[in-house]
């Protein structure tokens, strides 16, 4: 089994060590993990503004880029989501076409593909986990509070084999932190107060971290933690997943 | 505020008291929460929801034929059929229905393609007093000031200025804001009104192909008061309202209250089949932009809606801007599917006044992929040319770096042109991230830096 | 007028057809269903009593309602109570203090009843009424609303309405305050008979 380690555009250039927890991680697992050394984007950014038109090249470099493997992973629900949804090419159609189904994000690649029954990690700490909504509403990584449905949540199934690690409960579980892509330049009043009201509920809840397998939620919540000064911190499961043995 | 208006820039606005925006978010919040918990007691509710879409998608794809057919048996039952193309042929059979019986005074309960029409206006300059008679509808109209809400017009004022209102115009007591005695003073005042007036409006929640009738829901009883107590009485709806036959109802009334307030069903439900003896009673049937929209393949199953509201007390952006700074008639994630089809340049900026969360498509309970029509409205209303030239020229140039691998990956942490291009971090001295958040440290080198030097290199 | 530009709009942009779901009696709930629409009555407002007979009603009613002027009822057997309701201008109902009905049926998930307009009397009585009281018999509660359309499903009424609880509003600051602009108050009386 070949897999292709996708590395979104903003993870590659601001948060590399979440690419490299990834890609260790899913080595650690014995996995034959290539990284395509032109990836670039997925195109979400263009294609969530009203430029889906602008973004053919995007897609035809990243259909070249992954062709050849079994499974595409991506430590993003939010970029993965968009694959499965928007990727096309008019070079490779169908290569296209069965990329968008061979591509998953990390928790969902290791719950669901990889089936592992256990990790070996220690993060002896309490930790509030934010559901992304491309994730959890896109990809269905977890239940949705709307629902009338059982719960699940791979995340958490996940993180509940770490050692030491305690997830706290949220008052509003699966509340969007309103980072939205360009919508968080574009709305910045409402982006904000819905980051600020989405790490209120973490501190509330007396997280030490936030996690979430989208960074870009991540990065929003880091940035109004930070200009709070609070001493809550923000890292990406793959981090955690791939923490060393206490 | 910029003379156009502008969701962000409203939504801003709104949010410059943040103890009120948490007021407005908390007081909708608990509503949701209301929801959740009766549609969560109903265990075939997903069923439900799914039964309520297929009916609703029967019923534009056969919408002529069931329209027919339900004029036919409405005529048959004595009651009158208009038909209105637009907001202004709306308007104008009202005035013309009330000329003929010489009044010139109406009641009106809630109904939303009124707002939509802005009859108040139209009447009230043809010498006609309209008074609303839903509380809250009364209370935005005494404030001057269109509903924020298409369930809970008023849910953007709170408690005190609401009482200031009713000292102005009800005399209440200077500073007597309980609910209860607010209440009771809006009661006595409408009861007067219900007792005097000759014609009466409503809305129409359901309309039934198969036996000519129409069902109004209401909490207060507002629409039966007036209904019954007038000579005239006129139901406006929206064609979309249709629906096959009166056994839907079963489907349709579980699920609406449940989703728009949490109770199992609204006090009221009333069946209007037959004017009463003495009595007129008239259908004015709208189309305003609605059969174009059923054109619309990507949109037109905005046309489902039955107005439930749910997606707007769920949307986590509604509830921190406010219903005004959609700029209107119907509001949050549905309003912002249905305007651009009336005016795609006055309504540009509503599509994009969302995350995409999604969570409105999930308690919509006829299913409208509310959230994916945002985003294809997004591509719609930018190939139209109704974005901004500065806009597109950052998209123009974020696709040319991110298209190039060379460009993409150019090394260092100075010379890293892509930091510039990561979209949200779009690098200019009035970079809106930074004005409330720190931006993230860039680290030396990229990850594809770090992999080069540490793995042996995939080929591309 | 506009009829035949807006019908061939439709016409022309209409979908293809879909289908109508086969069945919209998919669900039937197993419950006590007197006690869930005890529960949900409670729930939402209204009043819930049971009753042997009329006259037992009667006896409830005068306690209940000490101060009430006016009577009206729809219901014969309730016309020493109050006065027997008659054709003519709803106007007249204004200071109408008790309003007794007959409904139809009750239906528990919802705590609503069915009543159509000749056991109304007057469309305009249970709402312009300051206190409403129904009588409801107890082989009458169906659990859910489809078993409720299946009843009423080929009836004919000129006017017909659910009745669930008194009349409410929560506009202000979504606060609940009973008695909006019709009854401020709901009695549901559950009767073993009759009469
Ligand atoms: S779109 Fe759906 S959730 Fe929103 S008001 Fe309409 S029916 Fe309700």
């Amino acid at each position: 089994m070949k897999v292709g380690l996708f590395v979104p555009c903003y993870i590659n250039q601001f948060y590399p060590k979440v690419a490299i927890d990834t890609l260790e991680l899913l080595e650690k697992l014995g996995l034959e993990v290539g990284y395509p050394l032109n990836q670039t984007c997925c195109g979400q950014p263009m294609a969530n503004s009203g430029y889906e038109h602008l973004t053919g090249s995007t897609n035809e470099l990243f259909t070249q880029n992954f062709a050849g493997y079994d499974y595409i992973v991506s430590p993003s629900g939010s970029c993965t989501l968009h694959i499965k949804d928007h990727l096309h090419s008019d070079k490779a159609p169908a290569e296209a076409k069965s990329i968008r189904s061979r591509i998953y994000e990390l928790t969902e690649f290791l719950t669901d593909v990889i089936k592992v029954d256990s990790i070996k990690a220690s993060f002896p700490y309490r930790v509030g986990v934010h559901q992304s909504c491309h994730g959890q509403r896109g990809l269905k990584l977890a239940q949705m509070t709307e629902l009338t449905a059982p719960a699940f949540s791979k995340p958490e199934q996940l993180l509940n084999m770490v050692d030491g690690i305690e997830l706290i409960p949220l008052t509003r579980a699966d509340e969007c932190c309103g980072f939205g892509g360009t919508f968080c330049v574009a709305e910045e009043a409402v982006s904000v107060k819905m980051g600020k009201d989405r790490v209120a509920d973490h501190i509330k809840n007396n997280a030490e971290y936030i996690t979430a397998a989208d960074m870009s939620c991540l990065m929003h919540m880091e940035g109004i933690l930070k200009r709070q000064n609070s001493p809550v911190k923000v890292m990406h499961i793959a981090e955690i997943l791939n923490a060393a043995m206490v | 505020m910029s003379a156009v208006k502008d969701h962000a820039a409203l939504a801003q606005a709104f949010n410059k008291d943040e103890k009120r925006v948490d007021w407005h978010d908390e007081t909708l919040w608990f509503v949701r929460a209301k929801r959740d918990r009766a549609s969560h007691g109903i265990p075939d509710w997903e069923l439900l929801r799914e039964t309520a879409s297929q009916i609703k998608h029967n019923v534009l794809s056969n919408m002529h034929d069931y329209l027919v057919q339900f004029e036919g048996n409405a005529l048959a039952n004595g009651i009158k059929i208009h038909w209105a193309a637009d907001a202004a042929e709306h308007n104008a059979i009202v005035l013309s229905i009330l000329k003929e019986k010489g009044i010139d005074r109406m009641v009106k309960s809630k109904s939303m393609l009124t707002e939509e029409c802005h009859l108040n206006d139209f009447l009230q300059d043809n010498g006609v007093e309209v008074i609303d008679s839903d509380l809250g509808e009364r209370i935005v109209q005494l404030a001057k000031e269109p509903p924020s809400h298409i369930v809970l017009p008023c849910i953007h004022k709170k408690k005190e200025e609401i009482g200031d209102i009713f000292h102005e115009h009800l005399g209440t007591a200077a500073g007597e804001s309980d609910p209860q005695i607010l209440t009771e003073t809006a009661r006595q005042h409408l009861r007067e009104v219900f007792l005097t007036r000759r014609a009466a409006l409503t809305g129409v929640n359901f309309a039934i192909a198969e036996t000519g009738e129409f069902v109004v829901c209401t909490n207060e009883g507002n629409a039966d008061m007036g209904a019954h107590l007038a000579d005239v009485h006129i139901a406006s709806m929206g064609f979309e309202k249709l629906i096959p036959q009166r056994k839907h109802l079963s489907v349709f009334l579980r699920l609406l209250t449940r989703s728009a307030t949490g109770q199992p069903i609204t006090t009221y439900s009333s069946h209007f089949k037959k004017p009463r003896p003495g009595q007129q009673m008239h259908i004015i049937i709208v189309d305003n932009g609605r059969s174009i929209q059923l054109g619309r393949e990507d949109f037109r199953n905005s046309l489902k809606c039955i107005r439930c509201g749910a997606c707007m007390n769920t949307c986590p952006v509604y509830r921190r801007s406010g219903g005004h700074s959609y700029h209107t008639a119907v509001a949050g994630p549905i309003g912002s599917i249905l305007a651009p089809n009336l005016d795609m340049k006055k309504y540009a900026d509503l599509p994009f006044a969302s995350t995409l969360c999604g969570s409105c498509s999930n308690v919509c309970p006829v299913k409208i992929d509310i959230h994916d029509q945002l985003y294809k409205w997004r591509q719609v209303i930018v190939k139209n040319g109704y974005s901004t030239k500065t806009k597109t020229a950052m998209m123009k140039g974020m696709t040319l770096a991110l298209s190039s691998p060379a460009i993409f990956n150019i090394s260092g942490k100075a010379g890293r042109l892509a930091l510039k291009f990561i979209p949200f971090a779009v690098n200019n001295g009035l970079n809106p991230w930074y004005k409330q958040r720190d931006m993230p440290t860039p680290p030396e080198g990229s990850f594809t830096d770090w992999y080069k030097k540490n793995r042996k290199g995939e080929q591309p | 007028m506009s009829r035949d530009s807006i019908l061939k709009a439709i016409k022309q942009n209409q979908p293809e057809l879909r289908p109508l779901p086969a069945d919209v009696d998919f669900y039937f709930e197993q419950t006590e269903a007197a006690e869930k629409f005890k529960q949900v009555l409670e729930f939402i407002g209204g009043r819930f009593v049971e009753a042997n007979n009329y006259a037992a009603v009667k006896a409830s009613l005068e306690n209940t309602f000490p101060q009430a002027q006016r009577w009206i009822t729809a219901i014969d057997e309730f016309s020493e109570l109050a006065t027997l309701i008659q054709p003519g201008d709803p106007h007249e109902l204004e200071n109408v203090d008790v309003a007794i009905i007959k409904a139809h049926f009750g239906v528990a998930e919802n705590g609503a009843v069915w009543v159509t307009e000749d056991l109304m009397g007057a469309r305009a009585l249970p709402f312009i009424t300051q206190h409403l009281v129904i009588l409801l018999n107890r082989n009458n509660i169906v659990p859910l609303m489809q078993q409720a359309y299946q009843l009423i499903a080929e009836k004919d009424y000129g006017y017909a309405a659910f009745i669930a609880g008194p009349s409410k509003t929560a506009d202000i600051e979504q606060s609940l305050v009973i008695g909006a602009h019709g009854p401020r108050s709901l009695t549901v009386f559950l009767l073993d008979s009759d009469n």
